[in-house]
């Protein structure tokens, strides 16, 4: 039998896992590592180099060259195959990633440069030397052409990266198993003992492939303390749901947004004292940011109130406030109540357009709950400007909280938030209070007139009782304002805060 | 560049034999063309059609039916005639029309509008102004761009309109960094020579004469005349850096920045008085030792096409968009004026008789309309030299992806030709989704007359090509982010401030009326700023009720 036909299908699947190997650790590198200018060039580099040092030492090898040809083959499928798992694994866990990544990079490199050398010279009596050049490089390049168009239109949108990888290991460990049979004329030794390597190696990679969603999970567990349940990135954010034993925890960009084991200290915090400060039972609550429901919660508990409309940024995150049955859980349900309106847009925006479609639009409560300002699209969130916008929406008895990050771990950002806040014409009562998960954390209570702290608490709650509410207002020696603080109004034109907390965050880090 | 394009260009390299490797360059040139064809590519307006069959001598004769006769007409609907128009109403003169050549307001200070954010189409700045400027003060108070004045007289910015932190990064070496001058490329010897050009030009700010006028005031007629200073006009701004040893190339490329920004020309080709008026003149404490702190940006999504809306809501004038003025004669037989313009749209004549016209365009127009001017051109007018401007509106569905510092107002490739492009959705606070990016480039050839030609030659492929060129080290991914670009050529776009101009006497002489017709733009100040226009719009509107005999 002519078995020529098919050896030059093994050619296109070895050329089709290799190409795919190099796409594979130079798309893995661009995301982890970032620039992938820089990291494809280098991949490329080093992947070629390492083919002609295996085609080098193809000329090294000078007996059993079949049984040679299937060991470079269940290699590769071992390798090449769990690459990317490998490589995932150790980014999460290793200081010196890019040794294993490049040390990989080149090893696989140098075994697929055995692969075609030895096929040639295994094939040489069966052709003429023209016909097997000519055509072990046209199904080569047919392979490549084939590998580089599944790999980004089908492979990796479909399935991932992970099983990509051991897909086409199993590409190779097939061809080697395969080889067996076709090149059983030429391999002296035991065959059988080949082709038990050859089974073993296909379910090992069988047995990764079942496990690949296991170990998306862990990579990214590796980046926070506890096993992820969910994540997903939306336009604006990442956003990520951690679960142990003690409960969820919900993180944005990797910063902790909340632990359901002690949230109820952060929103009972957050939402209480303004209603407990309103000098008659608030009736429209507008909540910006908060998209996690946890706030609303808060603020249903208030039988007065008849509306609250929640602008968030991200529907991705209304999203799973809405639909998300841990968050669900939490939040009791709150987006789904019949008062609450969500709007899914920017705030400092929003504002401006509620001003022009409907200016009488007031607010007798506002919470203000974003992330803290780590970057100039949210800093604008907490400049004078906004403050003003916000203004507008109040009123005239009207009460605003706004969370204003941690007066202990960046006590000249939390006094520079209620400078701003008074430069804006508000009278500001600042507040502190202590949310294990988070330290120490801020926020100040603010109405267009001056007003005295809050007293009471309502009833029913899990932390904060009338003597905790007066405590709050009181701040220790290491949190209060310092005259050498050098406070500047945080503006839009000179994002005083977003510089100042970056550097008061870092002594911490 | 994207992971598909990435990918693309990796597709036959790992089996990297020559043939294979140029086979999928192709594919990846033919994956760029596809990219390039679909691109909807355009200009925006193109008013120099009609201007050029204008210059190459088309005869206008209004029909007897299509005159009309006014008290004044004041020809260019731009910041100088805006300006003069705002003046007469408010003097309660309002006999008057303006006519425009374009399609919208504005000149070089006119804006557009996509879908996702209003842009500029030029200016798309201004400095708060000094307490010495009151009018300029008034105006954008009234408008509410100013909130008030601070302990020392000075005017407080709303913060709405200062330019929004982070105003400026520059990209080098494949990272943006933040400010003009990438942190990478500045040496002990570029920083020191900063230093001391911030001093000296600190110094110029806090300078006063006799009289107790700047140095570099704004507008410059209001400035100082002292020997020390003029002595500034009559050398190269690249002279007087060399003179001072500011040699190392970061120093260099940010005053050639600065002048290609302000004057659309290198240092070789301005005085050391304009490029010294770049760091000198805009600061908001001048009396403060040091000249006082940098005066804030004041900017709009649109640019200055905002204080273009606010000159037309206060002129309230009657305006005629669309109308070619071909031809100002003086002489007629009652003494008036005779306006000869062309409609853009149908080609139909019309004329005005006037008592007073204002011609508010730049002098070499002034040099083409005014019959007198046409036909014994006064010496003056040789004098006055412009640079021509690209302009380019990039509209992005999805924005570019970074490396170092974020997107910012001003956005800048350090050493590159162009001045880079503005960020039109920055001064909202809209941080995500689709954008306008707003891109500029002053053809600064020392030959203005041979850049104006090229720019003029370039058809819409070859602007975006320009563009591309420019962006694409920055932002590899551009091509897959745009959904269209337009531009637009200003061919006039700014008057360079040659040695011997500004304080020279030619400036002058070309605001001298000419019988009943006045001059006024920008370039009579020897600078294309808002500043200048706004003051030269105010100084002809007084002369024309001056010699109205109009009530003070």
């Amino acid at each position: 039998m002519n078995r020529v036909p098919l050896l030059f299908l093994n050619v296109t699947i070895v050329a089709t896992c290799g190409l795919v190997y190099e796409l594979l650790a130079g798309t893995l590198a661009s995301y982890v590592l970032g620039d992938s200018v820089t990291q494809f060039s280098l991949i490329i580099g080093l992947y070629l180099s390492a083919m002609g040092v295996g085609a080098w030492l193809s000329g090294k090898l000078e007996r059993k060259l079949a049984e040679r040809f299937i060991d470079v083959e269940l290699a590769v499928a071992l390798i090449g195959g769990f690459s990317a798992p490998i490589l995932l694994l150790s980014f999460a866990r290793l200081s010196w990633f890019p040794v294993v990544l490049y040390g990989l990079v080149f090893l696989i490199g140098t075994l697929v440069g055995l692969e075609l050398p030895l096929l040639m010279r295994i094939c040489k009596d069966r052709l003429s030397f023209k016909d097997l050049v000519s055509r072990f490089l046209t199904f080569d390049y047919l392979g490549a052409l084939f590998g580089s168009l599944m790999f980004p239109l089908f492979f990796v949108p479909k399935i991932g990266l992970l099983k990509t990888s051991m897909v086409f290991g199993l590409g190779n460990a097939v061809v080697g198993l395969w080889g067996t049979w076709l090149l059983s004329d030429v391999i002296g030794g035991n065959l059988r003992m080949l082709r038990a390597r050859g089974v073993f190696v296909i379910g090992v990679l069988l047995f990764g492939l079942t496990q690949a969603d296991r170990v998306e999970g862990w990579s990214e567990d590796e980046l926070f303390p506890d096993p992820v349940v969910l994540s997903k990135t939306s336009h604006y954010q990442r956003i990520v749901f951690t679960h142990s034993k003690r409960g969820y925890n919900l993180y944005l960009n990797g910063n902790l947004q909340f632990s359901s084991t002690d949230e109820y200290r952060y929103h009972e915090a957050l939402v209480h004292p303004a209603f407990a400060a309103a000098p008659a039972p608030p009736k429209s609550v507008l909540v910006l940011g908060g998209g996690d429901g946890l706030a609303v919660r808060e603020i249903l508990r208030h039988e007065s109130v008849t509306a609250i409309t929640l602008v968030d940024l991200d529907p991705a995150m209304t999203t799973l406030a809405r639909e998300f049955r841990p968050l669900v859980e939490l939040n009791r349900d709150a987006l789904r109540d019949p008062r609450v309106t969500v709007v899914n847009d920017d705030a400092f925006i929003w504002l401006d357009e509620l001003f022009a479609r409907a200016p009488e639009t007031r607010f007798d409560v506002v919470i203000v709950d974003f992330p803290d300002p780590n970057n100039f699209a949210l800093g604008k969130l907490y400049t004078r400007l906004f403050y003003q916008k916000l203004r507008r929406v109040m009123a005239p008895d009207a009460v605003a909280t706004i969370q204003s990050t941690s007066p202990l771990y960046a006590r000249r950002s939390f006094w520079s938030i209620v400078q701003t806040m008074e430069a804006a014409g508000l009278s500001v009562r600042p507040y502190q209070v202590t949310v294990p998960s988070f330290g120490v954390w801020g926020y100040a209570l603010a109405r267009l007139v001056p007003f005295d702290s809050p007293r009471t608490a309502p009833p029913g709650l899990a932390f904060l009782n009338d003597g905790q509410m007066a405590a709050m207002f009181d701040f220790p020696l290491d949190m209060a304002a310092r005259p050498d603080d050098g406070l500047e109004v945080n503006r839009l034109d000179n994002q005083w805060l977003v510089r100042t907390y970056e550097a008061e965050w870092r002594r911490w880090q | 560049m994207t992971r598909r394009g990435a990918l693309g260009r990796l597709a036959g390299l790992g089996f990297g034999v020559g043939a294979v490797a140029a086979g999928c360059t192709r594919g990846d040139d033919r994956q760029r063309r596809a990219l390039l064809d679909g691109l909807d590519v355009a200009f925006d307006a193109q008013p120099e059609v009609l201007g050029h069959r204008i210059r190459d001598g088309a005869r206008v004769e209004p029909p007897p039916d299509a005159w009309r006769t006014v008290g004044a007409v004041i020809v260019g609907g731009g910041v100088a005639g805006l300006s003069a128009a705002r003046a007469l109403r408010a003097r309660g003169f309002t006999d008057f029309v303006v006519l425009e050549l374009e399609a919208e307001l504005g000149g070089t200070a006119r804006g557009g509008r996509t879908p996702v954010s209003a842009h500029p189409w030029g200016a798309h700045y201004t400095n708060l102004p000094q307490a010495s400027n009151p009018d300029y003060v008034a105006f954008l108070r009234a408008h509410g761009a100013i909130e008030g004045v601070d302990a020392h007289g000075e005017p407080v910015p709303t913060e709405a309109f200062v330019c929004r932190d982070p105003d400026e990064r520059s990209f080098y070496a494949g990272k943006w960094f933040e400010g003009l001058l990438p942190a990478s490329v500045m040496t002990t010897r570029a920083t020191d020579e900063l230093h001391r050009l911030e001093r000296l030009a600190g110094e110029w700010a806090a300078f006063r004469d006799a009289q107790g006028r700047a140095a570099f005031a704004l507008p410059v007629e209001h400035g100082s005349d002292a020997s020390e200073v003029t002595a500034l006009d009559r050398t190269t701004f690249a002279e007087w850096l060399d003179a001072h040893d500011l040699r190392s190339a970061p120093v260099r490329w940010l005053c050639d920045y600065a002048c290609r920004d302000d004057f659309g020309a290198h240092p070789e080709q301005v005085s050391a008085f304009a490029g010294l008026h770049y760091f000198a003149s805009r600061r908001r404490t001048p009396q403060a030792p040091g000249g006082g702190d940098t005066a804030p940006v004041l900017t709009w999504p649109e640019g200055n096409a905002r204080l273009v809306e606010w000159l037309r809501a206060d002129a309230a004038a009657e305006v005629l968009t669309g109308l070619a003025v071909a031809d100002v004669a003086p002489g007629a037989a009652d003494g008036g004026i005779e306006v000869r313009a062309i409609e853009a749209a149908t080609g139909a004549a019309r004329g005005f008789r006037a008592k007073q016209v204002l011609l508010a365009v730049p002098q070499v127009f002034a040099g083409r309309l005014l019959r007198p001017y046409r036909e014994a051109p006064p010496p003056h007018l040789a004098e006055f030299v412009y640079g021509p401007w690209l302009v380019a509106n990039l509209e992005l569905h999805t924005r570019p992806g970074r490396r170092g510092f974020p997107l910012a107002w001003d956005n800048v490739p350090y050493g590159g030709p162009s001045l880079g492009y503005i960020t039109a959705t920055h001064q909202t606070g809209r941080d995500y989704g689709p954008t306008v990016l707003t891109w500029f480039e002053a053809i600064a050839d020392a030959d203005a007359g041979a850049a104006r030609r090229a720019v003029l030659s370039w058809d819409a492929a070859a602007c975006r090509d320009r563009v591309l060129a420019d962006l694409e080290r920055a932002h590899p991914d551009l091509l897959t982010r745009l959904s269209r670009m337009r531009f637009v050529r200003h061919g006039h776009a700014m008057i360079r401030p040659r040695p011997g101009f500004i304080h020279g006497p030619h400036r002058r002489a070309a605001a001298v009326p000419h019988r009943d017709v006045y001059f006024a733009h920008t370039d009579l100040g020897g600078m294309a700023l808002f500043e200048e226009a706004f003051f030269h719009g105010r100084r002809a509107a007084a002369e024309m009720l001056e010699a109205r005999g109009w009530p003070a």
